[in-house]
């Protein structure tokens, strides 16, 4: 076995290693220097950080690839996984509270669980066959299932657990009897070559492509498969639900794309792609508009974001159906979008309730009399997640409606700019609430601790400046490749 | 010999009942039971594919080998967040987790 294959994965064994030098000195610390280990934990990965920056550096080659095709990589993959990693990243910085007050046991439990999902988001990103697919989108759900039961005190969370991991294992189910029918019906190879070759958009073919999909749309929380997640974001805890709302869901929506492009349809035949488009075309319409209606009767602000980040899902799928590079380009950037300003948003909202126990919008009336600059932060996120200019969402959603544009799907479009402005309603609504609602009881001034002021900070100079960075964009789309 | 299309036939009623199990079960335990069912009918067709279309390979093997593992692994984590709930709760109903909704 030739084992240079594995400096191909250099990013995923880095992450690994971090995994094992963790979980080793928890075992060597003990109990008395307990303490020690969240710095320790938060140091280790922002080296590992570092290093997959320095990685992404380099110039690839477009196809990277080991273990005969089975694991790719190229510059695009690497800018994805650093994305996670830096949203990981501030996700441990927004728990540190969190975890001293809250979480005091299980400290190294949600560190290790975090980063092992992390991993497995690596392996789906990467796949170039669907059995690695497969693995990495358990390891990205299995350890997911015991973060979110990971508050035992709590009814809510074991609850919220127990429905995550049942629909999960449920509709991994769904995808396996998928993948099987194509394994029968694809010439019996999972590589996603070998299927697209095999690939004719026969009616058997096509099924066996829909129960696949219903694994990825799960994750994604696409419509018919999105009934965990309002319930599971409100049980976990507020920086789990952060994690879960933004790197689970980018992955996942990238290997989706990835998977459609490459395994079910072919440059050469473009009528095979459009076997499947119009299934596509309904999922983002009717997820947009449900995640829509449904985030506007919501009051607990955790269960507002997850109906809200079904609709972004919506948005994000917008890319997938481009499926040219400007659609892949356009969707990794509304990920990085998206992640500093939901985890902005989550960043107050943990905040507040770790602090006061309060998560209801009437309870943050009058949030600007007592926290302006929470109040702020929040109302930058919720201008952002609707898309109002100059904040980065709106150059996010004006991408990637322009790459939808681009393939001839206006209606799409349009339908998704309606939706915009039915979305605008509820997330002022927030912002109404903050900062023109009294209150005679608001929110006592909070004092955030250092760690969340620096998380929060660095999501909303990212909010406020991203968009203005074109290099960034443009660096994007030189990396991405399409159909 | 018994031909392919007899396996495809079965495992795609175990899916069905398993999917309707999992759907009409109300105890929690009991719609792990009918998801097992499900892997069950992934198993039965990789195999089978393997065996009848591709003798040549080990693809189809190697995969429900996979899959067995990973189906060990999500029951175990299944089963200890449904002890938690039934410490929580009392019972390990659909009915008792109704804490979360609108």
């Amino acid at each position: 076995m030739d084992y240079s294959q594995f400096l191909v994965m250099q990013h995923e064994v880095s992450l690994a290693g971090v995994l094992i030098l963790l979980l080793l000195s928890d075992l060597i610390l003990g109990e008395k220097s307990k303490r020690c280990f969240q710095p320790l934990a938060i140091l280790i990965f922002a080296l590992h950080t570092i290093y997959g920056f320095y990685l992404g550096c380099e110039t690839l080659p477009s196809s990277n690839t080991a273990f005969a095709g089975m694991y790719l990589t190229s510059n695009i993959h690497m800018f994805l996984k650093n994305i996670l990693d830096f949203g990981t990243l501030i996700v441990f910085f927004l728990s540190y509270e969190w975890n001293q007050t809250t979480n005091k046991e299980n400290i190294a439990e949600f560190y290790l669980l975090t980063i092992s999902t992390l991993f497995g988001m690596y392996l789906m990103i990467s796949a170039g066959d669907f059995l690695l697919f497969y693995l990495g989108l358990e390891t990205a759900s299995i350890p997911m299932a015991t973060l979110v039961a990971l508050d035992k005190k709590k009814k809510v969370s074991a609850e919220a657990g127990a429905k995550y991991i049942l629909t999960a294992a449920f509709s991994s189910g769904v995808m396996l009897f998928g993948i099987s029918l194509i394994y029968g019906s694809c010439g019996g190879s999972l590589y996603f070559a070998d299927v697209a070759n095999n690939f004719a958009g026969e009616k058997f073919q096509v099924m066996a492509m829909i129960f696949f999909m219903a694994g990825l749309c799960f994750k994604i929380s696409l419509v018919p498969f999105h009934l965990w997640t309002a319930d599971t974001y409100e049980g976990a805890p507020t920086p789990v639900s952060a994690y879960l709302s933004v790197m689970s869901k980018g992955a996942a929506a990238f290997a989706f794309m990835c998977i459609l492009w490459k395994a079910f349809s072919c440059s050469s035949a473009p009528e095979i792609s459009e076997s499947w488009k119009n299934i596509i075309w309904w999922i983002i319409v009717i997820t947009i508009t449900v995640g829509n209606i449904f985030a506007i009767r919501q009051n607990n602000l955790k269960r507002f974001l997850a109906f809200s980040s079904i609709s972004q899902a919506g948005y994000i799928m917008l890319g997938v159906i481009a499926g040219t590079d400007n659609g892949m380009g356009s969707m990794i950037y509304y990920i990085l979008v998206y992640l500093f300003t939901n985890l902005a948003a989550f960043g107050v909202i943990s905040d507040i309730e770790n602090q006061t126990g309060k998560v209801n919008r009437d309870d943050y009336n009058g949030l600007y009399s007592t926290n302006p600059r929470l109040a702020v932060v929040m109302m930058l996120a919720m201008f952002s997640l609707g898309g109002i200019p100059p904040f980065a969402g709106f150059f996010s959603k004006f991408f990637i409606f322009a790459a939808a544009a681009e393939q001839g799907e206006y209606l799409l479009v349009f339908l998704a700019l309606a939706n915009t402005i039915i979305s605008l309603f509820y997330y002022l609504l927030v912002v109404k609430a903050m900062f023109i609602n009294h209150s005679d009881t608001p929110i006592v001034t909070i004092k955030s601790d250092k760690m969340s002021l620096l998380a929060l900070t660095v999501c909303t100079i990212g909010v406020v400046v991203l968009g203005f960075i074109s290099p960034l964009y443009e660096s994007i789309i030189h990396w991405s490749f399409g159909i | 010999m018994i031909p392919v299309e007899f396996y495809v036939v079965l495992s795609t009623l175990l899916f069905f009942i398993g999917v309707y199990g999992f759907i009409a079960r109300k105890n929690l335990i009991g719609m792990l039971m009918a998801i097992e069912l499900v892997l069950n009918a992934v198993n039965i067709n990789f195999v089978a594919f393997n065996r009848y279309l591709f003798p040549g390979q080990l693809e189809g093997y190697l995969y429900s080998l996979f899959v067995i593992v990973v189906a060990a692994a999500e029951t175990a984590v299944a089963i200890a967040i449904i002890i938690n709930v039934y410490r929580k709760m009392g019972n390990e109903t659909v009915d008792s987790i109704k804490e979360l909704k609108n």
